[in-house]
C-alpha cells in the first residue's frame, strides 16, 4: 500500500498526488515512470514520476483527469492508499552534459519535463523551458521549472504570457540559435508539431510516447510504436525516442483504441454518483448489451 | 451398502456404470456402493476409464466458469481402482516432478484421502494446477502400463481429485513445520517454477522471498491461463497454502528495474531466476499495429489478470465478432476460446501446420472443437487488413503443403502458389510464442545467456553467477507448466545443498561420478572463494 501524503490541483483537470513509495523515490532517474493500480477491480495505468523526494520517500504524480481511471486516482485524499506502485519502469531520458537545451511541454506533458529541466540544471546545462496551455489556468509547474531555468509561458487565448502555441516560441529560440537539444513532452499533436518544425534545424528532439500499456515490463505489447519503420516497446525501449523517427500517425491512432470504452466507463461512473442511477448502470454494466463490441462492427 | 440403488439417474455415476462393459459392472457398482472391494489385475483391467464431468458445451461457450468439473467421489474411487499399482512404475518417470502417481492413487483407492493428500503435496507443490493443465497424455497417462492395451488410468483426473480435497480440507493435512535453517533465498518469478521452488525451499526451513513484477502472484497461472480452464481462486489458494509456510510474496517488483541481481545477492543467500519467457513474438508481416491486433499475452491478460471479462472491472478489452488467432498451442487455444465466450459469432485458429501436429493439449483442442471453434490448418497469414480508420477488417492469408521434416521432425509448411485469400475479421490475436525478457539480463553483465537471450546454467541449474540459480521458460525457452515446475524443484535441490554447504550436490554414487563433469562448466570455474557457499563463508568468517 502506497499512503498519499497530499493531493492539490494544479489546472482545471490536472492535480498533483505525493505518494509514499520509498524505493523508487531513492532510484528514479528522469523520463521513468511508474505502473498505478488503484485498487481491486482498477486499472493499470503508467505515470510519469514527476519528482521524487529520497528522504521523505515519496513520489510525485501529476495526472490529469481524462477517464474513469484517472478521475478516481485524483479523488483520492491525503490518508488514503494506492494499492500498487510498480517501478521505476522506463529507460531514463538520455540527456546533454553541457550546453543548452529547451524542455517544451504541453499540458500534463509538463510534468514529465520537470524532472528532466531539473536533472539538466544539476549537470550545468543551461535550461530554457516553453510551456503552453489553452489559457492562464491551463498552465502548469511554472514557479517549479523556473526554479530549473528560464521559463517562456504561452497560451492560446493570450490571456498569459505569450499568445499562440509552444511551437511558436520554440521556433523564434532556434531561429535566435545555440540549442543543443530539445525535449518535447505533450499532446501528440503537439510533439508532431514539435518534430515538424525541429527537423530542418536538424537539433536532436527528443519525445516521450504515452503508448497504451498494461504491465510495463515488455510483456503486453500493446504499447508498440513504430520508430524509423521498425517496430519498439515504449515501455523498455522508451518511452523517450528520437522525435524524427516516430510514427505519430499510429501512435495517435493506437492511442484511440479504446475511446468507446472510455466514454462508457465515465457514463457508468457519471451515473453512480447519483444514488437513483446508480442500481441501473450496474444493472446495465452487467448485461452484455452494456460491452461495446469491436468498434469495426459500428464502422461497416 | 445399505442403500440398494444410491445412484441416481442420469447422474455422472450412472453414466459410469452405463459405458462400462458387462464383467465390471458388479465391480463398479460395489465400488460405488463404498466397498473397497480386493480386485485382481484382471478385474481392475475389466475397467473402462471413466470420462470427466463437463459443463455442457452450448452453455459453457458463453460463460468463464470451469469446463471440466472434476470427478465425484465414487467416480474417484471407480478410476483409482484401475491402477495396477505396478510394482516398477513407469508413469513415476513420466512426470517431470516425479509424483509418487501409484502411491497416492493407492491411498485414494483405500479412502484415505488425508494420506493421499499428504503425499501428492508432498511431491509436487501445485497439485490443484498441474491437475488440470498439465498435458499428461504425452507424460505419466503416455507411458502408463494400461494404455499399451486400452486407456491409460486417468491420473490427471485423480491428481486433481485429492488435490481439490486437499485445498477444501486443510485442517486434515499434516503440517511439518521445519526447523529454521538460517538461510535466505530470492525468488524471482511466481510463475509454477518459483512457486514450486519456493515450496519445496520453505520445506527445508529456508527464508524464502518471491518477487513479482505484477501485482498479483502466479506469473502465466494468473495472467494467462483462462478462468475456465484454471480458476483463479484456486491458484489463490495455493499461493496462500505457501504463504502459510512461511513463504514472502513482494508483489510490484520487477527485478531489473525496482532491484537488481546484484542487490538482491547482497540480501540473500541464494537466487533462483524464474522470470519466464515474457516478450511476444508477432507474425512481421504489414498491418500488424492496427487496432484490433493484439499479442496473445496483452490479450489474455486484459481478459485474465484484469478481468476484463467482467464489465464491472475497469480494463478494457475489445469483443470481437470475428476473431482469428493464429497459432496452434495451448495460448492459442485460450485466446480463441476466451473470445467466443466474450461474444465472437466467428472464433478460428488458423495455424501453419495439421491437425495432428497442433501442439496444444489433445483436451484443450477436443474442448475447442465442442464449443464451436473453426479451424484452418495449412495455412499462413501474410497482411493484417484494415480500414480507413485503421481498425482491422481482415487477414489474408496462404494454403500451405506439407513437404519434407525440419529440423524439429515436423513436416515443414510450403506455400501453395495463388492460394491467397482473405479471412474477414474484426480482431487478430497472435499466438506463435514467446522470447526471452531482457529485462533482468541486460542489468546483469555476469550472468551468462545464449544468442536467444536464455540464461544458461549448468546441470545443477546454477547460472554463471554462484548462488544464483535458475529454471522455467527464461532457460529452456517457452514450454509447460510442469516443465518449468520440474526445473523448480531440481532447482530447490541443488540450492539445498548450495545452502548447506554441500557442493556440488551429491545425491547417490551415479551423481557422484558426474561431479568432474559438472566442475568442468563455466559456472565451475570461477575461483573457489567465489564459489563459496553460504556455509563455507560463514565457516571462514569465523575463522577470521
Amino acid at each position: 500500500m502506497h499512503p498519499i501524503v497530499s493531493t492539490d490541483q494544479l489546472s482545471p483537470n490536472v492535480f498533483r498526488l505525493v505518494v509514499v513509495a520509498p524505493r523508487i523515490a531513492e532510484i528514479r532517474r528522469p523520463g521513468q515512470f511508474v505502473i498505478v493500480r488503484k485498487g481491486q477491480g482498477a486499472e493499470r495505468i503508467p505515470l510519469t514520476i514527476a519528482d521524487a523526494d529520497p528522504v521523505a520517500g515519496t513520489i510525485t504524480l501529476i495526472i490529469q483527469s481524462v477517464g474513469k481511471s484517472t478521475a478516481d486516482l485524483v479523488e483520492m485524499q491525503p490518508g488514503e492508499a494506492i494499492t500498487d506502485v510498480a517501478g521505476p519502469l522506463g529507460s531514463p531520458t538520455e540527456l546533454i552534459e553541457t550546453g543548452h537545451a529547451v524542455c517544451v511541454g504541453g499540458g500534463v506533458g509538463t510534468a514529465v519535463i520537470l524532472p528532466i529541466a531539473q536533472e539538466l540544471q544539476r549537470r550545468g546545462v543551461a535550461v530554457t523551458s516553453i510551456i503552453g496551455g489553452r489559457s492562464r489556468e491551463w498552465v502548469i509547474l511554472e514557479d517549479e521549472l523556473r526554479a530549473a531555468g528560464d521559463v517562456i509561458t504561452c497560451t492560446d487565448d493570450g490571456s498569459y504570457g505569450r499568445p499562440g502555441f509552444v511551437t511558436e516560441a520554440l521556433k523564434d529560440a532556434l531561429d535566435a540559435g545555440g540549442i543543443d537539444a530539445i525535449y518535447a513532452v505533450g499532446p501528440v499533436p503537439m510533439m508532431r508539431a514539435v518534430s515538424a518544425l525541429t527537423r530542418p534545424y536538424g537539433v536532436l528532439t527528443m519525445v516521450s510516447l504515452n503508448s497504451i500499456m498494461l504491465d510495463g515490463t515488455g510483456m503486453c505489447g500493446g504499447c508498440r510504436v513504430s520508430i524509423d519503420g521498425e517496430t519498439k516497446y515504449a515501455c523498455v525501449d522508451g518511452p523517450e525516442f528520437d522525435a524524427q523517427q516516430v510514427d505519430f500517425a499510429e501512435l495517435m491512432d493506437r492511442l484511440s483504441t479504446y475511446r468507446p470504452y472510455e466514454q462508457a466507463a465515465m457514463e457508468r461512473r457519471e451515473a453512480c454518483k447519483v444514488p437513483a442511477l446508480a442500481a441501473a448502470a450496474d444493472k446495465e454494466a452487467a448485461s452484455e448489451s452494456a460491452v461495446p463490441t469491436t468498434p469495426t462492427g459500428a464502422s461497416r | 451398502m445399505t442403500d440398494p440403488d444410491p445412484i441416481a439417474e442420469g447422474s455422472p455415476e450412472a453414466e459410469a456404470i452405463a459405458h462400462q462393459p458387462e464383467p465390471a459392472l458388479d465391480l463398479v457398482r460395489r465400488v460405488l456402493a463404498g466397498e473397497h472391494p480386493t480386485m485382481t489385475p484382471k478385474e481392475r483391467m475389466s475397467i473402462d476409464r471413466i470420462q470427466m464431468v463437463e459443463q455442457d458445451a452450448g452453455a459453457r461457450s458463453a460463460n468463464f466458469e470451469e469446463v471440466n468439473l472434476g470427478l465425484t467421489e465414487g467416480l474417484a474411487f471407480i478410476e483409482a481402482e484401475r491402477c495396477l499399482q505396478c510394482k516398477k512404475p513407469t508413469c513415476i518417470d513420466g512426470c517431470p516432478v516425479r509424483v509418487n502417481i501409484p502411491l497416492f492413487i493407492e491411498r485414494l483407492r483405500d479412502g484415505d484421502m488425508a494420506g493421499a493428500a499428504d503425499s501428492l503435496l508432498s511431491d509436487n507443490a501445485l497439485p490443484c494446477v498441474t491437475g488440470r493443465v498439465c498435458p499428461q497424455e504425452t507424460q505419466c497417462e503416455q507411458v502408463c502400463v494400461r494404455a499399451k492395451k486400452g486407456t491409460p488410468v486417468a491420473v490427471g483426473y485423480l491428481e486433481r481429485y485429492v488435490a481439490d480435497w486437499a485445498q477444501a480440507h486443510p485442517e486434515a493435512l499434516t503440517h511439518n513445520r521445519p526447523a529454521e535453517s538460517g538461510r535466505t533465498v530470492a525468488i524471482v518469478g511466481s510463475g509454477p517454477a518459483g512457486l514450486t521452488a519456493a515450496g519445496e525451499l520453505a520445506k527445508h526451513g529456508h527464508k524464502v522471498t518471491v518477487f513479482e513484477a505484477f501485482h498479483a502472484p502466479g506469473g502465466v497461472l494468473i495472467y494467462g491461463i483462462p478462468e475456465f480452464r484454471l480458476p483463479k481462486d484456486i491458484v489463490q489458494a495455493e499461493v496462500d497454502r505457501l504463504s502459510a509456510e512461511g513463504v514472502v510474496i513482494e508483489p510490484n517488483s520487477i527485478i531489473g528495474k525496482t532491484f537488481t541481481v546484484a542487490e538482491l545477492r547482497e540480501r540473500f543467500d541464494a537466487i533462483f531466476l524464474a522470470v519466464g519467457a515474457g516478450l511476444p513474438v508477432f507474425m512481421g508481416v504489414p498491418g500488424e499495429n492496427y487496432k484490433g491486433v493484439y499479442s496473445a499475452n496483452e490479450y489474455l491478460t486484459r481478459v485474465n489478470l484484469m478481468g476484463a471479462w467482467d464489465p464491472l472491472n475497469d480494463t478494457p478489452v475489445l469483443h470481437g465478432q470475428r476473431v482469428v488467432v493464429v497459432g496452434g498451442g495451448n495460448v492459442a487455444m485460450d485466446a480463441v476460446r476466451t473470445a467466443k465466450r466474450l461474444g465472437a459469432a466467428e472464433a478460428t485458429i488458423v495455424y501453419r501446420r495439421g491437425h495432428e501436429e497442433l501442439p496444444a493439449r489433445a483436451e484443450e483442442v477436443h474442448h475447442a472443437e465442442q464449443e464451436g471453434i473453426r479451424f484452418e490448418f495449412q495455412v499462413a497469414p501474410l497482411e493484417v487488413l484494415a480500414n480507413d480508420e485503421r481498425w482491422v477488417t481482415g487477414l489474408r492469408c496462404q494454403r500451405m503443403e506439407l513437404g519434407e521434416p525440419d529440423a524439429s521432425g515436423r513436416r515443414r509448411p510450403v506455400p501453395i502458389p495463388g492460394s491467397e485469400w482473405v479471412i474477414d475479421c474484426d480482431m487478430v490475436v497472435v499466438a506463435i510464442g514467446t522470447r526471452s525478457n531482457p529485462l533482468l539480463t541486460q542489468t546483469t553483465p555476469d550472468l551468462h545467456i545464449n544468442e536467444w537471450g536464455y540464461i544458461t546454467t549448468d546441470e545443477y541449474g546454477m547460472t554463471s553467477i554462484p548462488g544464483v540459480f535458475a529454471g522455467g521458460d527464461i532457460v529452456r525457452g517457452a514450454a509447460t507448466v510442469i516443465l518449468a515446475m520440474g526445473d523448480g524443484k531440481r532447482a530447490a535441490a541443488s540450492m539445498d545443498s548450495w545452502l548447506n554447504g554441500a557442493w556440488p550436490p551429491v545425491e547417490d554414487e551415479s551423481a557422484a561420478k558426474a561431479t568432474p563433469a559438472a566442475m568442468a562448466t563455466p559456472a565451475a570455474k570461477e575461483t573457489s572463494a567465489a564459489k563459496a557457499t553460504p556455509a563455507a563463508k560463514e565457516t571462514s568468517a569465523a575463522a577470521s
